[in-house]
């Protein structure tokens, strides 16, 4: 194991895990879902909205406005502000930053949060105007969406490691298994096997019930001292430690692994924790085929066994490898940029021991994992974090 | 293998006419030195002038060295199909007509990944040849096509979508009296085109040539005198909705300039032929074309025309003239843009001085009618935008680029 | 002459007792007109655009703007059409003598030797022996060559063959004689010309225009309906548009015959 040269987040915690239930359509904006999850932080965490004076904002569908008009908008006075368009990486990366900003005493309460709507048109809108290379040289290809983009890098991992969509669908019916213990999950039915298998095709080798489907929703956490979250009396984990990369390994030609292969020795390090250590973990689910090459970049296993890996564990909440267990993004729904901070704010409340219905037993050490910005042909940002609860 | 496409039935007159969409439009500045290249039939990367690494999508600064010289080249065009995927639902209305939908991700043999539709001949792990295409939406596209010959390669679906390809398609020659008209209606019947009307204006003339028209099977001689309005709104309303490629001839070729050719009469007919026909067309003929961009094998699909090279630049010999062709040209701008919405490509030839009557004096190089007939199937096969036909053109619009004043001055002879 | 004969005129025109026959085409884009060679400059055709038709351009009018050439359709040649009239005194459609609009006319049958030889041309013994028949011409007086060739189709009106068009006309000595010996006002046939279609080979060429013009004659064209006219008794309207300095124009041209 490598040592770390950076420093630590010493009393840095999280706290008030925060997720605002799903709705597939909603005919309210993004600041809507935006401070009702402001709301929902206040209230529990005890505290009064004055007392936030750290804001990190995520999302897709916020039109014109930026940060700082939410402050106006929500009555907020902050000294430290920061908006992370960085799709699914946004939580990992909110994370640092408010963690960084409040062990350097830049502000004590930063409230980070995520939240987007889905109006009937938005999904096809926000395709269209994703970034300049996509619209350059992918949405005119009939790529809308990051489905076709996403199945040649399925394609190519599954003919190269010798991947069957049977080993993807194990991920899927897993979490769709951990969803039906969630209650506000947007998929409520079972999902067999054979119901994956014989799934409509959406773009060879991706099929429907590998996609996510897009709703509106938010997400929140806190990040303070741990002697704010005291003197708060907040129940509060421990960030034990993060990692960030974008634009990894350009010259491979085709995407088989993320940023996290490059920094994952870093992330153990700093956390002083093994793999195995962990009780749950989190991983970034736009794709199941995604989630496989994360059980390798985040060192479960090696390169290339993401597939026995899977075949040899029980992803459900009850089994050896609990693995997103509100059911992930592929059964909860993609709420835009709340996406990215589904598994982080799960992974809260599991070490907080707060995840209620879909809870692990003893879980104190959790993984979370972002991945994002599918810019042209690969997805370009990723993160990770582990968090440690009070009991351990 | 690509089963040959069949030829059309008769339309079903109880079936709504399926309106033309568009692939997705936007595009960023830079990225239309692609736009550039398609339209001519290059296949142009952008390669860093300080490292030589060739790049995609278009950027504006090398990723391999931070130069910002990435001057568009034409780029070998040999890569391999790392991936290929088949879209069954996209999120887009024109996409998902077309639905299912190949596409592929090609690594050029020169360095870049390139997001591409793939002809239907495209093996996955193979070696593919690349083009740039300009899309239904007049948009630079990047096409696969297998490295070698296939049959019925132009059959493809999805190629055909990128072309104006005669075959089965019905054709409009507007002027067949003239030897270009008549080359033209030759070659675009052996490429297949089904029925090709042929526009004859004052038909008690008669004119060189007329037997190789009259009773030839799918070859149909109609009255069309584009200068006049009524004349070119009266075959539109026989044969408008059957237009699937208008193929402007109209040619109109006097010497003269200003001060010694007096009066306005003749540069009056040369204003009324060239570009008031050029209106009245448009206007009978575009509008249904515009709306049949979808129509099935035979939608329509292009409007070419035949333009002098000294629309670029006035040839004071033949000054008058030029000046016509450059009205047409700007104008052929504006039509290119009104039938966009119908996928109909507008394709501009220019010629030097073509081997006719009018430019009896002029010494060689001259183009060859047959040349120039040739090069509207070669054009509509390949769903180019503009071609240069011939020594002469070619050279001028290089002489322009290169410096427009010594190109001026040198026409003055 | 009494007011009251013009009145029974008028009156006998209402009650169709003096017929009006209209020898004129319509004037329209695809008439056949005047053919030279291409370097030379060519008439404009007729040329007829929309300004509105009851739509945005005009919602509750329909009107067109109009061009053509001096001689197309059915028209009118003035003297000074032609090199040899170029100096006569009011030669031109503006400043003939409005006179000269209304006069009789002698309808010269030739439709059945036209109908056996495109290149016909009328003679003076032909002439003579039309006025054995219906009298000598008097002086002021149309003479029209029907030929009946306004009943063709435009292809064989024109008759344009690789060494030019071959349509019926007039010869030199006919013409001369008409305008010196006869005085007749004008000259005029049914096909494209007042001269026969290959009259450019005669001597002097286009006969027709050199003696009639030359004269301060006037020459009409493309007309219609000759059939309809007697050999003699009928009265033309012949009013061309006064265009300034005009050397002819398109004109409605009508014949006034009576009933019995």
């Amino acid at each position: 194991m490598t040592n770390s040269l950076r420093a630590p987040y010493d009393g840095v915690v999280i706290a008030a895990p925060v997720t605002i239930p799903y709705v597939r359509y909603s005919i309210e904006s993004a600041q809507w879902w935006i401070g009702r999850a402001l709301n929902a932080l206040v209230a529990q965490a005890g505290i009064k909205a004055s007392d936030i004076d750290g804001l990190c904002v995520s999302s897709f569908t916020m039109g014109t406005d930026s940060g700082v008009g939410l402050t106006q908008h929500f009555g907020l006075c902050v000294r430290w502000l920061d908006t992370i368009p960085l799709g699914g990486a946004s939580a990992i990366a909110g994370l640092r930053k408010a963690a960084r900003a409040v062990q350097a005493r830049d502000a004590d309460i930063v409230a980070c949060v995520a939240g987007d709507t889905n109006h009937v048109d938005s999904f096809r809108l926000t395709l269209e105007n994703f970034s300049r290379f996509n619209q350059d040289a992918v949405y005119p290809y009939g790529a809308g969406g990051a489905n076709s983009s996403f199945a040649l890098i399925a394609r190519n991992y599954m003919r190269t490691f010798g991947v069957t969509r049977e080993d993807v669908g194990k991920i899927a019916v897993a979490q769709r298994a951990n969803a039906l213990r969630n209650p506000h999950a947007l998929m409520k039915a079972p999902l067999t096997m054979e119901q994956y298998l014989a799934a409509r095709p959406i773009s060879d080798p991706i099929h429907l019930f590998d996609c996510v489907m897009p709703c509106a929703g938010a997400e929140a956490f806190l990040v303070m001292r741990d002697e704010t979250a005291a003197s708060l009396g907040l129940p509060a984990a421990r960030l034990l430690s993060t990692i960030e990369r974008h634009n990894a390994f350009a010259d491979d030609p085709m995407q088989v692994r993320g940023g996290w292969a490059m920094d994952v020795g870093e992330l153990y390090a700093m956390a002083g924790v093994k793999p195995d250590d962990l009780d749950i973990v989190q991983t970034y689910d736009d794709y199941p085929i995604i989630t496989m090459m994360q059980f390798e970049d985040l060192g479960f296993c090696r390169k290339g066994e993401g597939a026995a890996f899977v075949r040899q564990h029980d992803l459900t909440i009850d089994g050896d490898f609990p693995h997103n267990t509100s059911g992930g993004q592929l059964s909860v729904g993609q709420a835009g940029a709340a996406g990215a901070y589904l598994g982080l704010v799960e992974g809260l409340r599991q070490v907080l021991g707060t995840a209620g219905t879909t809870q692990v037993r003893n879980a104190s050490l959790a993984l979370a994992s972002g991945f994002g910005m599918i810019n042209y042909d690969r997805g370009l940002a990723s993160g990770a974090a582990i968090l440690a609860g009070p009991s351990r | 293998m690509i089963d040959p496409i069949k030829p059309p039935r008769r339309k079903n007159p109880l079936l709504r006419t399926r309106l033309p969409a568009s692939p997705p439009r936007a595009r960023s500045r830079t990225s239309h030195g692609f736009t550039r290249a398609a339209a001519e039939g290059r296949f142009m990367l952008q390669r860093c002038d300080a490292c030589g690494s060739f790049a995609y999508p278009a950027r504006e600064a090398c990723p391999s060295c931070l130069s910002s010289d990435l001057p568009f080249v034409d780029a070998p065009r040999r890569g391999l199909l790392l991936a290929e995927t088949t879209a069954r639902v996209p999120s887009d209305v024109y996409f998902r007509e077309r639905a299912p939908w190949r596409i592929g991700l090609v690594k050029m043999d020169c360095g870049p990944t390139i997001v591409a539709h793939l002809h239907g001949d495209c093996v996955e792990g193979a070696a593919v040849r690349m083009s740039l295409q300009l899309d239904k939406s007049g948009q630079a596209v990047a096409f696969a096509h297998p490295e070698g010959e296939t049959p019925n390669m132009s059959d493809d679906k999805q190629y055909r979508e990128m072309t104006a390809d005669p075959k089965f398609r019905r054709v409009l020659v507007t002027n067949g009296r003239t030897v270009i008209g008549q080359e033209a209606v030759a070659a675009l019947k052996a490429a297949g085109a089904k029925t090709v009307f042929v526009g004859v204006a004052e038909p008690w003339r008669p004119f060189a040539g007329e037997n190789l028209l009259r009773g030839q099977d799918g070859i149909e001689i109609v009255t069309l005198d584009a200068a006049d309005e009524k004349s070119a709104t009266d075959l539109a309303a026989d044969v408008g909705g059957k237009v699937d490629i208008l193929v402007n001839t109209t040619e109109y070729v006097r010497p003269g300039g200003l001060l010694d050719r007096r009066g306005t009469s003749i540069a009056r007919d040369e204003i009324d032929q060239a570009y008031l026909g050029f209106i009245n067309l448009a206007q009978a003929f575009g509008p249904a074309m515009r709306m049949r961009g979808a129509d099935g094998i035979n939608s329509s699909s292009a409007w070419v025309n035949i333009l002098s090279v000294y629309a670029l630049a006035n040839w004071p010999a033949f000054g008058a003239y030029s000046a016509s062709q450059a009205a047409c040209l700007s104008f052929s701008h504006c039509l290119r843009a009104e039938l966009r919405p119908g996928g109909v490509k507008v394709m501009n030839l220019f010629t030097g001085p073509v081997d006719t009557e009018w430019f009896q004096t002029v010494p060689p190089p001259k183009v060859a009618p047959r040349a120039i007939a040739q090069a509207i199937v070669s054009g509509l096969k390949a769903g180019l935008e503009e071609m240069y036909v011939g020594d002469v053109a070619e050279e001028i619009r290089q002489r322009l680029a290169a410096n427009p004043k010594a190109l001026e001055r040198e026409l003055d002879r | 002459m009494q007011s009251k004969n013009l009145l029974e005129l008028a009156s006998a025109i209402s009650s169709g007792a003096v017929r009006v026959v209209d020898l004129t085409f319509t004037l329209s884009p695809d008439f056949p007109v005047i053919v030279l060679p291409p370097e030379f400059g060519q008439a404009a055709p007729v040329r007829i655009q929309e300004i509105s038709r009851y739509d945005s351009r005009g919602p509750a009018w329909y009107w067109n703007n109009v061009t053509f050439g001096e001689h197309t359709g059915t028209h009118f040649d003035a003297p000074i059409h032609w090199f040899t009239g170029k100096d006569l005194p009011n030669n031109a459609v503006d400043t003939m003598p409005p006179k000269d609009m209304i006069a009789p006319a002698c309808v010269i049958d030739c439709s059945a030797q036209a109908a056996q030889d495109p290149d016909f041309v009328l003679t003076v013994p032909l002439v003579e022996a039309w006025e054995t028949k219906h009298g000598r011409i008097p002086a002021r007086h149309w003479v029209l060559l029907r030929t009946d060739w306004s009943k063709k189709g435009w292809r064989d009106y024109a008759n344009l063959r690789d060494d030019g068009a071959h349509t019926p006309g007039p010869n030199p000595a006919v013409m001369k004689w008409l305008v010196e010996e006869r005085g007749v006002i004008g000259f005029g046939t049914e096909t494209i010309g007042t001269d026969a279609g290959q009259a450019g080979h005669f001597d002097p060429p286009y006969p027709a225009h050199h003696f009639l013009h030359g004269a301060g004659r006037y020459g009409l064209q493309c007309l219609c309906n000759l059939d309809q006219l007697p050999p003699t008794g009928a009265v033309i309207v012949a009013s061309p548009l006064k265009i300034q300095n005009g050397s002819g124009s398109p004109l409605r041209v009508i014949a006034l015959v009576a009933s019995t």
